[in-house]
C-alpha cells in the first residue's frame, strides 16, 4: 500500500462484507473496483460495480438490518471504513452531512426505478 | 433594527473569506455547496496571500498536519477522499512514551484512518517536491465549487456607511488589501487563524469580537530518509508525556522522508525544546546517534488556549482558530465542523448577529464547554504524571489491553487514543473514564504498580513496530 494511502487494502477476490452479517460501519472505495452481489434462492446476481468515491454498506447505518449484499474486491482495492456511531452522531449535530449520502442513495433509487420500468416493458412485450 | 431572519443572503450576494487555510476553504466550499442545493447564486472570494505550492514557511500554515480519524471519515461521507499525494503517511497506531516505558496502541479497526500531511509543500530544504499541500488541496476544492482566489493580504475592514445612522440592511463591509484595492461585501467570513495582526482590526470595529487567548507552540521538521522512517517511526504517531513543567504533550509524526516534531503547552521556548530533546524517551524513538541540531525547518506558531467569546457580529463570522477551535487537538477537524455550522447558518438562517448567535453561537459554546472539560482532563493527566506508580499503572493497563481483542468500552487504550489523536470530543473521552470496568482495572493496576517497584518493561523497537509487547 502507498505510504500515504488511507484505509485498508484488499486483494482481488477478497470478501469485504458478507450478506447476512451484522454491520457497524459503511465503506468508501478509495482505489480499485469492488463488486456487490446478492444471493437469493441459491442464485448469485450482480448488483453493480463500485469504484473510487463510491460507498457501500450504508444501509446498515440507517437500518437495523443485516448486510443486504456481499461485496468483494474485483481488483486490488483500497477501502475506508466509516464508523456508524460516529457518523450518526455527527449527522445529529450537522444534518447536512447526510446530503451527499442521500444524493447517492437517491441516484441509486432512480437507477433502480428505470431498471424496474425497463423490466416491466420487457415483460409487457413478451405478453 | 433587522429582526432575526430578516437579513438573508440573496441571489448575487457577495461573500469575502479572509484567509485560505482549512477554515476558509471549508467555509467557501460548504457555503457554495449548500447554496447550490437550494438554488442560491452566490459569489465567494477567498483572500489568501500564501502560495501553498512553495516549500518552507512561505507556503505553510505551521502545524503538525494530522488529519484526525473523525475528519477523514466525515470527509469521506461528504464525498471528499484525501488522495495519497496529499497524505504523506497513513497512520494506523500510536506509541505513547513516558519515562517509565512505552506502549503501542493500534487503531480499533487496524486501519490507516489518520492522515499525516504537509500544510504547505514541505520543509524548507526540500529540493524535489513529491507531494501536494493539504491547504492547497482544500483551496482547490473550494475553487472547483466556484470560489475565486484573490492572492492578497487584507489589512483593513470597515463599514461602507456610518453604523450610527445607517441601518444594517443598507450598509456593507469593505475590505482593503495591501495593494491599495478595496471591495465591498454582503458578508465576511474571517478565517485568518491567530498568527496575524489583522484580528486587532476587528476589535476596533466594535462588533463585540474579542480575540482568542493563545500561547506559543513549537514545530520542527527533521530529515530521516525512507529507511530510518520505516525502521524507527513506521506508520505510528509517537506521543510523549514528558515531565517538563510547561509541555502538555509532544508528538513525532512521520511524513514522507521527514518527521515533524510538535510541542504543545504554554510559552514553549528554546530551552524547553532542548530539555525535551534530551529526554531519554525521545532518544529511544529516534534513530541511534541522531543529530537533533540538523533541523530541516522550524516555526513557533501560536495555538489557542481559549476561543473568542463572541465570534460573530452583523454580517460577519469568525471561523476556525480566529473564532473557536478545539483545545490542543484536531484544529483542522474543528475548522471543518465550525465552517459547516457557519455555512449552514448563513445559507439557511440569516446573517445578522442575532441569527449567528442563535445557531453558530450555540455550536461555539458547545465546543468551548468541551474544551473546558479538556482542560480539566489535561490537569488530571498532570496530576497522574506526578507519581511514578500512577504513570506505570496507565502504561501497564494499556499494555495488558493491547494483548487482548478490543472491548466495547475501549478501556485505557481508547481513552489515550481519543485524548491524543483528537478523534473524539473531550466529553466522550471523559464518559469513557466513568465506566466501572475502567475504574476497577485502573485501581487494580495502581495497586500492582504501588506494590511492585520495577518499571513497566520497555518494549523493544521490533515490538513497537509489530505492536506485540
Ligand atoms: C504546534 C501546532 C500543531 C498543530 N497540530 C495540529 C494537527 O496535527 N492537526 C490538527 O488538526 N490541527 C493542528 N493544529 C491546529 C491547526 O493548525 C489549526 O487549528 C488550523 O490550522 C486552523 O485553521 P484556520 O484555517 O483557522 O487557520 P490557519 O491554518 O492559520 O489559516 C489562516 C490563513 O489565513 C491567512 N491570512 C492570515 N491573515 C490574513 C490576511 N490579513 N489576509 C488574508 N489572509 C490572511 C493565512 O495566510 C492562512 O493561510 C496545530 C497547531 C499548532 C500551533
Amino acid at each position: 500500500m502507498d505510504k500515504g494511502a488511507l484505509g485498508k487494502e484488499y486483494e482481488a477476490g477478497t470478501v469485504i462484507v458478507r450478506q447476512g452479517e451484522t454491520g457497524d460501519c459503511m465503506f468508501v472505495v478509495q482505489e480499485g473496483q469492488v463488486a456487490a452481489t446478492i444471493e437469493q434462492d441459491g442464485q448469485e446476481s450482480m448488483l453493480g460495480l463500485l469504484g473510487p468515491g463510491d460507498f457501500f454498506g450504508e444501509m446498515c447505518v440507517f437500518e437495523k438490518q443485516p448486510r443486504g449484499a456481499t461485496v468483494r474486491a474485483l481488483t486490488n482495492a483500497r477501502v475506508l471504513t466509516v464508523d456508524k456511531k460516529g457518523l450518526l452522531r455527527q449527522i445529529t449535530v450537522d444534518p447536512t452531512l447526510a446530503f451527499n449520502l442521500l444524493e447517492k442513495m437517491s441516484a441509486r433509487i432512480r437507477t433502480l426505478n428505470s431498471q424496474v420500468a425497463w423490466m416491466d416493458g420487457e415483460q409487457n412485450l413478451r405478453k | 433594527m433587522a429582526k432575526p431572519g430578516d437579513l438573508k443572503l440573496q441571489d448575487g450576494s457577495r461573500i469575502a473569506v479572509i484567509g485560505g487555510g482549512p477554515a476558509g476553504s471549508f467555509f467557501a466550499y460548504f457555503t457554495l455547496m449548500l447554496a447550490d442545493r437550494v438554488g442560491l447564486d452566490l459569489e465567494v472570494d477567498i483572500y489568501e496571500p500564501r502560495d501553498f505550492s512553495l516549500v518552507g514557511p512561505p507556503g505553510c500554515n505551521m502545524c503538525a498536519g494530522i488529519v484526525s480519524e473523525s475528519l477523514v471519515q466525515n470527509m469521506a461521507a461528504e464525498g471528499i477522499n484525501f488522495p495519497p499525494s496529499v497524505v504523506q503517511r497513513g497512520i494506523d497506531s500510536y506509541v505513547l512514551y513516558m519515562d517509565v516505558g512505552a506502549v503501542r496502541i493500534d487503531s480499533s479497526r487496524r486501519e490507516a484512518r489518520i492522515g499525516a500531511t504537509f500544510r504547505g509543500s514541505g520543509p524548507r530544504d526540500v529540493k524535489d517536491v513529491k507531494w501536494d499541500s493539504l491547504d492547497g488541496y482544500l483551496m482547490n476544492l473550494a475553487r472547483d465549487k466556484g470560489a475565486k482566489h484573490i492572492r492578497a493580504r487584507v489589512n483593513k475592514v470597515e463599514w461602507d456607511a456610518d453604523p450610527a445612522t445607517i441601518p444594517l440592511a443598507e450598509r456593507r463591509l469593505t475590505l482593503k488589501t495591501q495593494d491599495g484595492k478595496s471591495q465591498t461585501y454582503d458578508f465576511v467570513a474571517v478565517t485568518t487563524g491567530v498568527n496575524t495582526a489583522l484580528l486587532k482590526v476587528f476589535q476596533e470595529l466594535n462588533i463585540g469580537y474579542d480575540m482568542p487567548r493563545t500561547t506559543k507552540a513549537h514545530i520542527r521538521e527533521y530529515y530521516l530518509g525512507d529507511q530510518a522512517i520505516e525502521k524507527y517511526i513506521g506508520a505510528s504517531f509517537h506521543a510523549f508525556l514528558p515531565t517538563l513543567p510547561n509541555i502538555e504533550f509532544a508528538a513525532i509524526v512521520p511524513k514522507g522522508e521527514y518527521v515533524t516534531l510538535a510541542l504543545l503547552g504554554e510559552d514553549i521556548d528554546n530551552a524547553t525544546v532542548d530539555a525535551f530533546m534530551a529526554d531519554p524517551a525521545v532518544k529511544q524513538c529516534m534513530p541511534p546517534g541522531f543529530e537533533f541540531d540538523k533541523i530541516a525547518c522550524w516555526c513557533g506558531p501560536r495555538i489557542n488556549l481559549a476561543g473568542s467569546a463572541q465570534p460573530y457580529g452583523d454580517r460577519i463570522v469568525f471561523v476556525g482558530d480566529s473564532g473557536v477551535t478545539r483545545l490542543y487537538k484536531d484544529g483542522i477537524g474543528a475548522a471543518y465542523r465550525a465552517a459547516k455550522a457557519a455555512s449552514t447558518n448563513v445559507v439557511f438562517h440569516g446573517i445578522a448577529r442575532e441569527d449567528l448567535a442563535k445557531h453558530y453561537g450555540a455550536f461555539c459554546r458547545a465546543m468551548e464547554s468541551d474544551n473546558n472539560l479538556g482542560k480539566f482532563m489535561f490537569a488530571v493527566v498532570r496530576q497522574i504524571q506526578r507519581f511514578r506508580f500512577s504513570r506505570r499503572a496507565i502504561l501497564r493497563m494499556a499494555m495488558e489491553e493491547q494483548k487482548r481483542p478490543p472491548t466495547a468500552h475501549g478501556g485505557m487504550s481508547m481513552v489515550l487514543w481519543d485524548m491524543f489523536t483528537g478523534s473524539a470530543p473531550y466529553g466522550d473521552v471523559f464518559k469513557r473514564t466513568l465506566h466501572p470496568v475502567f475504574w476497577s482495572n485502573l485501581a487494580w493496576n495502581m495497586a500492582v504498580c504501588l506494590v511492585g517497584r520495577q518499571d513497566v518493561s520497555r518494549p523493544t523497537q521490533s515490538a513497537l513496530e509489530s505492536g506485540n509487547q
